[in-house]
């Protein structure tokens, strides 16, 4: 049995050979199979995970789903280390080689056009939070004294409350308008759940940068420099990243 | 730099990336992108069922 093809990327052939201990998707090392001068990057994979029923309640084991997510993810580290690849969407399986070679085939036209937008561009991820509580949350906490006093108090809290979003809104705005000057291009993900990521505070911008190589310092710095400029919000930086955000046609 | 490219990339920004972005191709096992779609949606309900299977470590020692 020689088992189903796990795709991770496409790209254009390159010199450098891959890292040796590169483990893959179900430990199968990643493997080049080339075809009109594309690249695909290829696991062999059991069919017991991955054939189509498998595969979608393999997706549903938050384990399983880690360990394949972080095993593609270091095929297309190691990749962008030798090349800029296309990043195909995680769990893309094909029945053997020649499934692989006409999907390639038949693609031929988007992969180049797309690889050529992505030449020597990586993604940068920007995340904003906000504290959960204004700063002087701490007033509400004060014993009122009466009705009246209680109404008072939890009127301000609302409001400051409103203020700081509204802030934090506005300090997004301004941040993603001076990213998206240094950038090629830029998305915005929808803000990410506190409970998935388990950070602190309300995620209020979660946006992928495209920079060329040759300017993500300045980006970089870009970033840091906005990081200084407040103590009320947090500014996360993640990357450089290989242009996923980036990799289907311009919408 | 080199902190950040070091830290371990937090899984929700990773799915982020695997699941909503990348090429989307029609395989021939590949799910139909509702499918991946449904992964994204039931993660959050997935995680917050895995929070309240696996006790608090701390639970014991209250």
């Amino acid at each position: 049995m020689t088992g189903l093809r796990y795709v991770y990327a496409v790209c254009r052939p390159f010199g450098t050979p891959l890292q040796a201990e590169l483990t893959g998707v179900a430990g199968d090392p990643p493997r080049l199979l080339t075809h009109h001068g594309l690249v695909a990057v290829v696991s062999h994979v059991p069919e017991r995970d991955f054939a189509e029923e498998p595969l979608r309640s393999r997706l549903e084991d938050l384990d399983w789903l880690t360990a394949t997510a972080r095993a593609h993810q270091g095929v297309i580290d190691a990749l962008t280390v030798v090349t800029t690849p296309l990043p195909l969407r995680l769990a893309t399986v094909f029945r053997d080689d020649s499934g692989v070679r006409t999907m390639l085939q038949a693609r031929e036209a988007d992969f180049r056009r797309t690889l050529d937008r992505l030449e020597g561009r990586v993604e940068w991820g920007v995340k904003l939070y906000a504290d959960e509580r204004p700063a002087d949350a701490g007033t509400a906490a004060d014993k009122p004294a009466s009705g009246r006093d209680y109404l008072r108090q939890r009127r301000t809290s609302v409001r400051a409350r409103e203020d700081q979003w509204q802030r934090a809104e506005e300090f997004a705005t301004r941040l993603h308008e001076t990213l998206s000057a240094v950038a090629e291009d830029a998305r915005l993900h929808p803000p990410q759940n506190a409970t998935l990521s388990g950070a602190a505070g309300r995620n209020v911008l979660n946006a992928a940068y495209l920079v060329p190589r040759s300017r993500s310092e300045e980006f970089v710095e870009l970033v840091d420099r906005t990081k200084d400029e407040t103590t009320d919000f947090r500014v996360e930086l993640t990357g450089p990243w290989a242009a996923y955000s980036f990799a289907g046609e311009k919408p | 730099m080199t902190v950040v490219e070091r830290r371990e990339i937090a899984l929700v920004d990773l799915l982020d990336r695997l699941l909503a972005g990348g090429v989307v191709i029609t395989g021939d096992i590949t799910l139909r992108i509702a499918d991946v779609d449904l992964v994204r949606i039931d993660l959050n309900a997935l995680i917050s069922s895995v929070n309240e299977q696996v006790p608090s470590p701390w639970g014991e020692l209250t």
